[in-house]
């Protein structure tokens, strides 16, 4: 077991995967030779070759065509949209093609890619090397998606993600990438897709998120214990398609109290879902209304300080609406 | 001219290494989409069928390309017009007819898709579907699969004028062209998208735009099936060597509506599709075959009371057939749990 950066755990599961199997490749701009722009793809061009991590021509339709191309015929291609923001070209070739492979064709035909793409601020990327595109993909039936918090969580994602029959879009948080290390097992695991995790137990309010918001949660609960004698019960969806209906309602019942926050802004964010799936099944169950702290409702952030700080999330703030809705 | 033994003249497909049975099945394969296609169209009429859309006309060079091609080791991925392709690769009248009805038998979709949306993995037909295009860069894909395998296989990717305005089209050929792959990207140009004629289309040549992709591009007359043949198995030859793609462009005419829910009259005369209809390359075909001694009347004949009983059986199997159960709409979204791959 290795503290390792969560960039590592995504580099390792491909290295590991291609390793393990010869049909796995990489492909997208600058992971060959360059190893990525964040150096997420470090190393496999050296260990593979240029034909097993491809750098493409800058184009994403293409990239997610030819990957759903390849994969058809039995490759198992991981495609990196080098920004979560620059893949909206290639949302036909994802939402029109890979999401309904399979169901057209009636289960003859399948589509087994990885489309790996970072999203999140906190960078100075301005609107376009900033933004948390889930709600666009959210939503379709035939995608699965993902967005890990931890390092562990990383790895054990990507590879399920790889080995799993269908497409998977992998939304890594560029936040994360430094930032957050944990403990990582030397030997093969894998993270189940669509399983949630309960990151704290707790009794007096039930947070639920994905991806870096959970750490300012995680940050705030601890303080919040200390000080207010407040315990937070924090659910990581981790996979945020399909949901895990089962470990949101189970972790909504244990406080009565929820707080959804993610990143991605509000109206029509995965938050929503998150709430009318509780307010279905539980409403009578909860003691206070359901709370969603998210980005604002602007096109994307600005790469000016005070703007870029507006729009994202951070301990305070969480640790703010926790204690509001502690007090309820 | 000294030449031994007695002076035999060679016929065209013979030259292009087609021997007489394989150019008779050819146009056994024109016939049997035009006469699904002519079956189509009345279905439609009648009320029995929602949808069909036509590809008369374009069936000559559609078969044609098929030939050239290698069904036990190569991939097609057709598009909606291609009765002749389809049919050329192994479909049967049946799975077009269960189609058209969109009945649970129907091998491309189950009867999920609208007729047109081929796929078959048994005849090596990659599911398509509608948004235009998106079929070229899963033939780049493919054929990216087999050089990585090393396999000797090719994709060949059938579209129309309209479609190589998309971004898809390009981003699909150039990267085919940067690796070189094994792929036929294929324009069949019938003029029209929908009813915005190729003058509003495009300003220059669709097969002068390999140029820009570093591989050749070529323009074949779509009227002219042998010649169609020949440069689609060049293509195949160079795709193999591993000399890349091609871009072949076949020239025809649309002479239906787009679908049976266009009415073409709203954007061209009579005066102009006339012409087109009565030089039809089916015809051309026939006269050839019949010139070389490969085919008579009496054939003809036999041939079409042929056709029209298969088709007549198949209109009657894919009428009776079933539906796919409403509740089984829901299946296949992703994989049952017991394929996953651990």
């Amino acid at each position: 077991m290795a503290v390792i950066e969560y960039i590592e755990a995504i580099r390792l599961a491909m290295k590991e995967e291609m390793e393990r199997d010869g049909s796995v490749f990489v492909l997208g701009e600058d992971v060959g030779k360059k190893g990525g722009v964040f150096g997420t793809t470090k190393g496999l061009y050296q260990q593979f070759g240029e034909e097993r991590a491809i750098d493409t021509p800058l184009a994403e339709s293409a990239i997610a065509g030819v990957a759903i191309g390849a994969a058809m015929v039995g490759m198992r291609p991981v495609a990196e949209m080098q920004y979560s923001d620059f893949m909206f070209p290639a949302t036909n070739q994802i939402i029109s093609e890979a999401a309904k492979i399979r169901y057209r064709s009636n289960n003859d035909w399948d589509c087994p890619i990885v489309i790996r793409a970072p999203i999140g601020g906190g960078i100075f990327g301005g609107l376009y090397h900033s933004q948390c595109p889930e709600s666009v993909f959210f939503g379709t039936p035939g995608l699965k998606i993902v967005a890990p918090a931890t390092a562990y969580d990383a790895k054990g994602l990507l590879k399920a993600a790889i080995r799993d029959p269908d497409p998977v879009l992998f939304f890594e948080n560029k936040k994360c990438y430094r930032l957050i290390s944990d403990e990582v097992p030397d030997e093969d695991y894998i993270v189940p897709i669509g399983k949630a995790n309960v990151m704290r137990e707790g009794s007096d309010i039930t947070v639920i998120g994905y991806s870096m918001p959970l750490h300012f949660a995680m940050q705030a609960a601890e303080e919040l214990a200390r000080d207010e004698g407040v315990e937070a019960h924090i659910l990581d969806l981790r996979t945020i398609q399909p949901l895990d209906r089962e470990a949101i309602l189970e972790a909504a019942a244990k406080t009565g109290k929820v707080l959804i926050i993610h990143e991605d802004n509000k109206t029509g964010g995965v938050g929503a879902e998150v709430a009318a799936m509780i307010a279905e099944e539980l409403l009578y169950d909860l003691d206070a209304p359901i709370r969603r702290l998210c980005g604002p409702d602007i096109p994307a952030m600005a790469i000016n300080p005070p703007g870029e700080k507006h729009f994202l999330l951070n301990k305070e703030k969480v640790k703010s609406a926790m204690l509001e809705l502690a007090r309820y | 001219m000294k030449q031994s033994g007695s002076v035999q003249q060679t016929s065209r497909h013979a030259r292009l290494g087609l021997s007489d049975e394989r150019v008779v099945e050819m146009y056994r394969m024109m016939q049997l989409a035009r006469k699904y296609d002519e079956r189509g169209q009345l279905l439609k009429l009648a009320g029995k069928v929602n949808f069909h859309i036509s590809g008369i006309t374009q069936e000559p060079s559609q078969v044609a390309m098929a030939f050239a091609m290698d069904t036990t080791t190569d991939w097609f991925l057709p598009y909606y017009r291609d009765y002749g392709f389809v049919l050329s690769v192994g479909m049967t009248v049946k799975d077009l007819m269960l189609a058209l009805f969109a009945k649970e038998e129907d091998p491309n979709s189950a009867g999920r898709q609208m007729p047109g949306h081929f796929g078959s993995k048994r005849l090596r037909i990659v599911t398509g579907s509608s948004p235009v295009t998106t079929q070229v860069p899963h033939a780049t894909g493919i054929a990216l699969a087999a050089k990585m395998r090393g396999e000797k296989s090719v994709s060949i990717v059938s579209f129309g004028d309209g479609s190589s305005n998309q971004g898809d089209f390009h981003e699909g050929c150039n990267f085919a062209g940067v690796h070189k792959l094994p792929v036929i990207f294929v324009c069949q140009n019938n003029q029209y998208a929908i009813s915005v004629p190729l003058s509003k289309q495009t300003r220059g040549n669709i097969y002068e735009r390999a140029i820009g992709y570093g591989f050749p591009g070529i323009r074949v007359d779509g009227n002219d099936p042998l010649e169609v043949y020949r440069v689609v198995k060049e293509a195949r030859e160079r795709a193999i060597a591993g000399e890349g793609p091609t871009l072949v462009e076949i020239i025809s005419y649309r002479v239906t509506g787009h679908s049976t829910t266009d009415n073409d009259l709203d954007y061209r005369t009579k005066e102009e599709v006339e012409p087109f209809k009565q030089n039809d390359p089916i015809d051309g075909f026939r006269n050839y075959l019949v010139e070389a001694g490969l085919w008579s009347d009496e054939q003809e004949t036999k041939l079409l009371a042929e056709f029209r009983a298969i088709i007549d059986e198949a209109t009657q199997y894919a009428e009776r057939a079933p539906f796919q159960p409403a509740e089984d709409s829901e299946r296949y979204v992703f994989a049952d749990s017991s394929e996953v791959k651990s």
